[in-house]
């Protein structure tokens, strides 16, 4: 996807404002020249791949992006990539972004995070960026596990997870990071895998394209700490019976193939609760299973987050078989930092001097004079 | 009746009631007809940390205490000579604060026996005799309110509502303030409501009237104008000061202003008041929590803005960890701590000085960062200018430390010349700094101004310049992660040495000794400096030689300060602490200054200090050849 194919054609995208490159780029100007120092086999090195061959395509100026992290493996990125960025402290990056991305409207801000970083120490600043829509991507990395601490349970490991903190098994029930943006009616809100680049690449696309804060959870792969936590939707053995895809517009199916090469289940919604099942799809002609009109089209654009939240809960919350992964929600609504700015710029008026003005405010108020 | 006419040089009055009796509003407008009437002057609000404490009550008392004078005071006053008193619970709130003989005038309406009881009377004070030793007044003002607006038909309650404005107008009668800033004033904040606003006009004649015709009063008394150095002035509080001077800084900067903040009292008027000049191009973030605050002003000053962050001591410890960020970052950041009575809650409303250590040492590791301090209300004005200097020029956080004391307080303030006002420039990274082996131009975000020890300032939007920066230490220059053991020390003391280096750019302490023979000095920082001052002034009509100096600066020190300490017999320390900066001189210059410390939620009281300066300085000449230095305070706690 490029600039232009915007997710609402006509209003301002994610990246309107800042200043487009004169000159197509490559990756290899997006790479720093600092040695990538995570573990062999990480996950992370995917992701970097990806963003470091996607980022050319947006077409920006690279020193109008910027790469806010936290701390976690995940939060070294921002010195692989040759643009501005910042590595700051544990779980408050989105603060920091906020401020950037408010006072900079002609910057693409990115922030990445880990699931301790964004969902443990950092949780409340996730939620009030959600809240807010200040126009910034979310990059939350999720293997599942505290890496940089060296494996300790995470806000996101399966109950009963033994860790070196849990020798007897983590008795805390984890977040779904999905659910919990949806909560706080985040208004970009997409899953993702770090091995499947295309997809990765596509959801980072419409990502960037929005207006607002847009989360993507990617999932990753801890080869040290959590190895094979997401196995069941990498695995191509497994994976068609374990990923639930999102496509706007799309009835949701997934499993084995029909003979029309279409998933063989299905979500349906029940009209009277709203609540979500997966049911096998008679097969043309058949009438063994639920025919393919009656299952839930996906509308990632539906105001009410409810439906979206409710395909959030297909996520296993323990050891992880079946997942939805795509975007669930994708809604237009104002953000923060365009309507700060918009605030400022009604205040100011026309241009005139500010030393005068600041004049007539410090003389404001009662004044006497001695001569 | 003709009224005798008495001058006298000064006169302290504290308006005192129930929270919801509008005695800041009073004290407020006494105040400005006392500035526009050209008095020097000095206030102190003191109002509970309940919004609304049951009505009646001695926790539900708020005050208002104004000192002015024909000549230039330092200090609210320690002990008013006048207590206007609106209830029963105010009378016995504030009576300990004054002197023998003061005039007390009371609201005899609310004097009822469940009244009495509430505020903890057995029997009516007014009829006991235990206050012979006043000269009390005792009107039903609220009777009188009522009667002199019962043609606007309001309701009874609303009528005895504008009972503060029948004292104030009495009370304005007394001193022969100008009336017309009042009504004026009262016209503007009812204009929308027309019988409101003419019942309080008409309440605040009535009051005036009263004054003139009882014969309760004999005598009216006059404060001449005192002479000020000719200029605009307009009275200010501490926060609006310190407003005003951040909106300056931003402009003088051409730096836009962005201020995060979580609401904490006494903090938050400055978050209010800079939320209303958007026109200057100011952003206000009200965020989710303090760490947000401070860190969405960090980001902002990555991306180029002045950042600001305000609170009060328990927000800056949670702000701590992003401080430190700003320190290893090395950008631009206006940190203000609004101090208040602690620990953790503490008294929220009320004034202190303790956060000198956590703003000094509050942070893990080597974090140093300039600390300067304001010394009266309108000090705060120059104070934030100052401090977004050097955090612009040096590009550091730098920490701001005002009270509660200084926020509310007001005094008359000099309108600044803007157009006299240097400009600062923010010197902005424009071009590569560096070239590599390879002959190409590069940037090292981390190799310094020879002069500052500053590293350059780069923003995103800046071609060529792209780097990374964050909380892992860098090496010296390139700016890469570093773990080299000589490069951590190198950098730990250069972060040090730039700090350090702000002392050669800041004024030297200059000491106000006018015998020229003292042996003693007085030292203090912040808001101390007007009781401080008025004691020394006390203690020299006595004929005693005392030497005074204050400290704006607070790291680093003024360079001279060494000199100065070592120049006297003795250095008191006055602090509303238990001994903070006494514990960083005496760690710094191996001297042995004597502590006087108070930590009462209060501004310090001249009197009081004043005898322990005396003390001390007959302590120092008699103890000549005594080996131990005396002790002017045996509460210090050492
Ligand atoms: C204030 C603070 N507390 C604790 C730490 C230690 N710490 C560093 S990373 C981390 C957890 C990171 O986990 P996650 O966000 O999942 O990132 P990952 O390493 O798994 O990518 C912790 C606890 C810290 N750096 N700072
Ligand atoms: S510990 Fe895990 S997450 Fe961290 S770098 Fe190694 S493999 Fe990656
Ligand atoms: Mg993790």
């Amino acid at each position: 996807m490029t600039q232009t194919e915007l997710p609402f054609p006509g209003l301002p995208n994610g990246l309107s404002g800042v200043p487009t490159a004169d000159a197509p780029q490559n990756r290899k100007e997006f790479a720093s020249d600092q040695e990538v120092r995570w573990c062999p086999g990480c996950g992370d090195y995917a992701v970097l791949a990806a963003v470091q061959g996607f980022l050319p395509d947006l077409g920006l100026k690279r020193e109008n992006i910027v790469f806010v992290s936290g701390i976690g493996c995940a939060a070294r990125f921002p010195y692989y990539l040759d643009t501005y960025g910042m590595h700051s402290i544990h779980g408050r990056a989105p603060a920091i972004a906020t401020g950037l991305a408010t006072t900079r409207g002609d910057l693409s801000v990115w922030v990445v995070t880990g699931d301790g970083d964004a969902l443990s120490i950092g949780g409340n600043h996730l939620i009030h960026a959600l809240r807010r829509n200040v126009n910034m991507t979310i990059l939350l990395f999720n293997n599942r596990i505290y890496g940089l601490t060296k494996g300790q349970y995470s806000p996101t490991s399966e109950l009963g997870k033994v860790t070196k903190s849990t020798p007897m098994g983590s008795l805390d029930n984890p977040f779904n990071p999905i659910s919990l943006a949806l909560g706080a009616e985040g208004t970009f809100i997409a899953r993702t895998i770090d091995s499947d680049r295309k997809h990765l690449t596509s959801v980072l696309s419409a990502a960037a394209a929005h207006r607002g804060t847009s989360l993507v959870e990617i999932y990753q792969n801890c080869p040290i700490f959590n190895d094979g936590a997401f196995d069941a939707v990498k695995d191509p053995e497994t994976k068609q019976d374990a990923i639930i895809p999102l496509v706007h517009g799309e009835p949701i199916r997934f499993g084995a193939p029909d003979e029309g090469g279409r998933g063989s289940r299905g979500v349906l919604r029940d009209p009277g609760t709203g609540e979500l099942r997966i049911v096998d799809v008679a097969a043309d002609g058949s009438t063994d299973g639920v025919p393919a009109d009656a299952l839930l089209v996906h509308d990632a654009h539906a105001d009410d987050p409810a439906t979206a939240f409710a395909l959030s809960r297909l996520t296993n919350a323990g050891h992880l078989n079946q997942a939805p992964i795509g975007i669930f929600r994708q809604v237009e609504q104002s953000t923060y930092d365009d309507l700060a700015r918009d605030q400022i710029a009604t205040a100011r008026g026309e241009a005139d001097d500010v030393g005068n003005a600041l004049s007539g405010l410090l003389h404001g108020g009662d004044t006497w004079t001695v001569v | 009746m003709t009224k005798q006419v008495k001058q006298i040089d000064r006169v302290i009055i504290r308006f005192a009631g129930d929270s919801g009796d509008g005695m800041q509003l009073t004290g407020d407008r006494f105040t400005q007809e006392t500035a526009s009437f050209g008095n020097d002057l000095s206030t102190l609000p003191n109002f509970p940390a309940e919004i609304r404490a049951p009505a009646g009550t001695l926790p539900g008392v708020s005050s208002f205490q104004v000192h002015f004078a024909d000549h230039d005071i330092l200090t609210p006053g320690d002990s008013p000579d006048v207590l206007v008193a609106m209830n029963p619970a105010a009378l016995r709130a504030n009576l300990a604060d004054i002197k023998n003989g003061a005039t007390i005038i009371v609201d005899s309406h609310d004097f009822t026996s469940r009244n009495l009881k509430r505020a903890g009377y057995g029997e009516n004070p007014l009829e006991s005799g235990s206050l012979a030793e006043y000269a009390v007044h005792a009107f039903d003002l609220t009777g009188m309110t009522v009667e002199a607006v019962k043609h606007f038909g309001l309701s009874r309650k609303d009528a005895g509502r504008a009972k503060n404005m029948f004292a104030l107008g009495m009370l304005s009668w007394m001193y022969g303030r100008p009336t017309e800033p009042t009504t004026d004033f009262l016209e503007r904040r009812f204009a929308k409501v027309p019988d409101i606003r003419d019942a309080n006009v008409t309440a605040f004649r009535a009051g005036w009237n009263f004054g003139e015709t009882t014969e309760s009063f004999v005598v009216q008394y006059e404060v001449k104008p005192a002479t000020m150095a000719a200029g605009t002035y307009r009275n200010i509080t501490g926060n609006l000061a310190l407003a005003y001077g951040l909106v300056a800084g931003s402009v003088q900067s051409g730096l836009p202003l962005f201020l995060g903040s979580y609401p904490i009292t006494p903090a938050s008027d400055v978050l209010h008041e800079l939320s209303k000049h958007k026109r200057f191009g100011v952003t206000t973030f009200q965020a989710e929590d303090e760490i947000a605050g401070v860190g969405a002003a960090l980001g902002a000053a990555f991306g180029g803005a002045l950042g600001v962050t305000t609170t009060s001591g328990p927000g800056i410890a949670l702000k701590s960890e992003t401080i430190g960020l700003g320190v290893m970052m090395e950008l631009p950041l206006l940190v203000v701590d609004v101090q208040r009575g602690g620990p953790s809650t503490g008294l929220p409303t009320k004034t202190e000085q303790a956060d000198l250590m956590q703003a000094m040492f509050g942070r893990n590791s080597e974090a140093p960062l300039p600390i300067i301090a304001p010394q009266s209300p309108a000090d705060c004005f120059e104070v934030a200018v100052e401090a977004a200097r050097i955090a612009v020029k040096y590009r550091t956080p730098v920490m701001l430390l005002s009270d509660g004391y200084l926020a509310n307080g007001s005094e008359p303030w000099q309108i600044p010349d803007v157009s006299a006002m240097p400009r600062i420039d923010p010197a902005f990274a424009t071009e590569p700094n560096h070239t590599d082996d390879k002959g190409a131009a590069d940037f090292w975000p981390y190799l310094r101004d020879e002069d500052t020890l500053a590293r350059p300032w780069a923003v995103p939007g800046t071609a060529g310049l792209e780097h990374r920066i964050g909380g892992l230490e860098k090496a010296d220059g390139h700016g890469n992660i570093s773990y080299d053991p000589t490069n951590h020390d190198f950098m730990v003391r250069t972060r040090a040495a730039k700090v350090e280096r702000i002392s050669t750019d800041i004024a030297p302490l200059e000491v106000d000794d006018p015998s020229g023979s003292a042996r003693v000095l007085v030292l203090g920082w912040g808001s101390t400096y007007g009781p401080i001052g008025a004691a020394c002034r006390q203690v020299r009509n006595q004929g005693v030689a005392v030497a005074q100096a204050h400290l704006r600066h607070l790291n680093p020190f003024p360079r001279n300060l060494g000199e100065v300490l070592k120049a006297y017999d003795a250095v008191l320390v006055p602090e509303m602490n238990l001994g903070q900066l006494s514990l960083l001189l005496r760690a710094r210059f191996l001297v042995d200054v004597v502590g006087y410390n108070r930590v009462r939620g209060l501004p310090l009281r001249a009197a009081e200090l004043a005898d322990a300066i005396t003390d001390l300085v007959e302590a120092t000449t008699g103890s000549q050849d005594e080996t131990s230095m005396p002790s002017a305070d045996k509460e210090t706690v050492r």
